[in-house]
């Protein structure tokens, strides 16, 4: 099986996840940023809570220090768990995992580890300054040095002006910023975000962005999850598939992509109306343009046909499938195989 | 302890932004209320009526604040998710438990603290100058607030592990078993079978026993406390109250936040 891809209904190994770190990162002999092993939990339901619900099933994978990891997955997918079980809001069935070579378990590594949460919610009743302070303290700096901090993540995040606001009066954007701003307080080696750019607008989707580029140049290690895959392109080194509570697939958006390459496609232009050839009847029409997608191996073939036509050729592309299309293919897969599974018990 | 400390006065910051101590305003025009009646209608007993009165509110209202804001202080916190961020920060679950408890304690002791001034005043009102036997109402109030530390410790319990309506309901049921734990123990009923009656014995010593920290009458006749009783009803509300933050603690450490 080629890297980076883990066929739907499969369950990655761990040779293929450390393949995968190995080949995006030429930092394979330092320690992962993150590590995860064999993570798992279950949710207890129904009335007298017999049954088990599995959010996440013995998921495997590494960090490595310095890349931006996405998390990708639709909803419900374990992407929240995962980062939840990291941060031990909640605790995993089994499992463990490491941050920075420490254990989740022990509460020293929050030193060293931001976390924004979901859709983030904050002691309305305080102003943003007066948040930041609170969250300060924590670390154990003097009065000064938060003051210093403080006034440095507010202008980070271009909260200056709304400094003495309380909370309660923020936008959606204002509370992400804020939220931010408390997750890099510390200057933490290790950041975790989850969906960070969920609900924002454009604009401030593009200011989340620079700042977690601004943490990948600062050399910090970014893990954060999305369902929005253009923002996973955009930003990730490697990103990492969850469907169904399952790791489906990790690598580099290109790599992922890329080997499910199926064909090419030749766009042209023809300067006499009239002419008719076999690839003419497959090729789509737009404007004076025409498109046509065929097989790898057909690909000599067209061209000499379009030459003898006396085409002009505008361009010769690989097709690959996007991020969308790859990401699509695992849900449809899982929803397809759920579905057989409820056949077969029914 | 810094971490406790950060967490319990943002905890009392937050009760007085939420306008809990508006709570005062009430209590204020209670007391001017009474000791202008009072002065009026009763005679030779304005003081006793002022002092049970006005002990009676300090702990009704400090009963409900207890219950109420107690339960909300953990329960608040994870439904409304402020927790998330707070608990990825360096600190253990068991200090933000004792952090929200010491916030609640210190805010209860502010208002308690208040509510006194306020009596004092009505007490002056009807009767000045005021005399040595009037500083017993001090002694009254510091019970008082012993058994509203207890019940905040109570109401902490049940949120961490249950809704909080539920919360509020099994507070406010173990403290109206509380008050009677003492009837309990010392009840003779020849149609209950000895077993039982050793049974109810028994949950009468688990329980936390309320009557313990009323003195109201005592203190409304102008009589004294025993100073025995006021250290042993110290090292009482402190032990229990103990045992039930670190039971409150060991839930909590293990609860998944959704």
């Amino acid at each position: 099986m080629p890297f980076g891809s883990i066929a739907a209904g499969e369950r990655p190994c761990r040779e293929c996840v450390d393949d995968a770190s190995r080949l995006s990162n030429n930092s394979s002999m330092s320690i992962a940023a993150i590590e995860i092993e064999n993570l798992s939990k279950e949710y207890p339901h129904g009335f007298l809570h017999l049954k088990k619900k599995r959010s996440l099933e013995n998921l495997t994978m590494e960090v490595q220090p310095g890349e931006v990891f996405g998390l990708l997955g639709p909803n419900g997918a374990g992407k929240s768990t995962t980062i939840k079980l990291l941060m031990r809001l909640i605790f995993p069935t089994s499992g463990t995992a490491r941050i920075l070579g420490k254990s989740i378990e022990d509460v020293s590594m929050h030193q060293q580890v931001g976390y924004l949460p979901e859709q983030p919610y904050f002691y309305d009743y305080l102003t943003v300054a007066e948040l930041l302070d609170y969250f300060a303290r924590f670390h154990g700096w003097k009065a000064a040095d938060r003051q210093e901090r403080v006034e440095r993540m507010l202008k980070k995040v271009g909260l200056e002006t709304a400094r003495k606001i309380q909370l309660r009066k923020y936008s959606k954007g204002m509370l992400q910023r804020a939220a931010l701003a408390q997750a890099i307080l510390h200057d933490p080696q290790v950041v975790v975000l989850d969906e960070p750019m969920s609900g924002l607008d454009p604009l401030g989707r593009r200011e989340v962005r620079d700042i977690i580029l601004e943490l990948k140049k600062e050399g910090r290690t970014v893990l954060f999850s999305t369902h929005i895959l253009s923002d996973a392109e955009m930003l990730c080194d490697r990103v990492g598939v969850i469907v169904g509570g399952r790791l489906r697939g990790v690598g580099a958006p290109g790599e992922m992509v890329g080997i499910q390459a199926h064909g090419m496609e030749i766009l042209f232009e023809l300067d006499g109306a009239g002419k008719t050839f076999a690839l003419l009847g497959k090729a789509t029409k737009t404007g004076e343009r025409y498109r046509v997608q065929l097989p790898e191996a057909e690909l000599y073939c067209a061209l000499d046909q379009l030459k003898a036509a006396g085409a002009r050729i505008l361009s010769v592309a690989q097709l690959k499938p996007t991020l969308e299309e790859f990401f699509m293919n695992l849900v449809d897969a899982d929803r397809a195989q759920a579905s057989a599974i409820e056949v077969s018990g029914q | 302890m810094r971490n406790i400390w950060a967490v319990a006065s943002n905890t009392f910051r937050e009760a007085v932004r939420d306008r809990v101590l508006y709570n005062l305003v009430f209590f204020a025009l209670l007391m001017m209320g009474a000791a202008i009646l009072v002065g009026q209608i009763s005679m030779g007993i304005e003081e006793s009526v002022i002092v049970s009165l006005g002990l009676t509110a300090i702990s009704a209202i400090g009963i409900l604040i207890a219950i109420f804001i107690g339960v909300g202080l953990v329960s608040k916190e994870m439904e409304k998710r402020t927790l998330y961020a707070l608990l990825a920060k360096p600190v253990e679950r068991w200090q933000f438990v004792l952090g929200k408890y010491g916030g609640l304690v210190m805010t209860l002791a502010l208002n308690t603290a208040a509510m006194a001034v306020g009596l004092y005043l009505a007490l002056w009102m009807v009767k000045h100058p005021l005399e040595k036997s009037d500083g017993y109402v001090l002694v009254a109030v510091y019970l008082i607030l012993l058994k509203l530390a207890l019940i905040v410790a109570l109401a902490m319990l049940f949120s961490c592990f249950t809704t909080p309506f539920l919360a509020i309901l099994f507070t406010g049921a173990i403290y109206i078993a509380g008050v009677f734990a003492e009837d309990l123990r010392t009840m003779r009923a020849v149609d209950i079978a000895p077993s039982t009656m050793k049974l109810l014995r028994g949950v009468s010593y688990v329980l936390p026993n309320f009557e313990n920290f009323n003195v109201m009458a005592t203190v409304a006749h102008g009589r004294g406390v025993p100073a025995t009783l006021v250290w042993q009803d110290t090292f009482y509300a402190a032990l229990y109250a103990a045992i039930v933050l670190a039971a409150a603690a060991m839930v909590f450490s293990r609860r998944n936040l959704k």
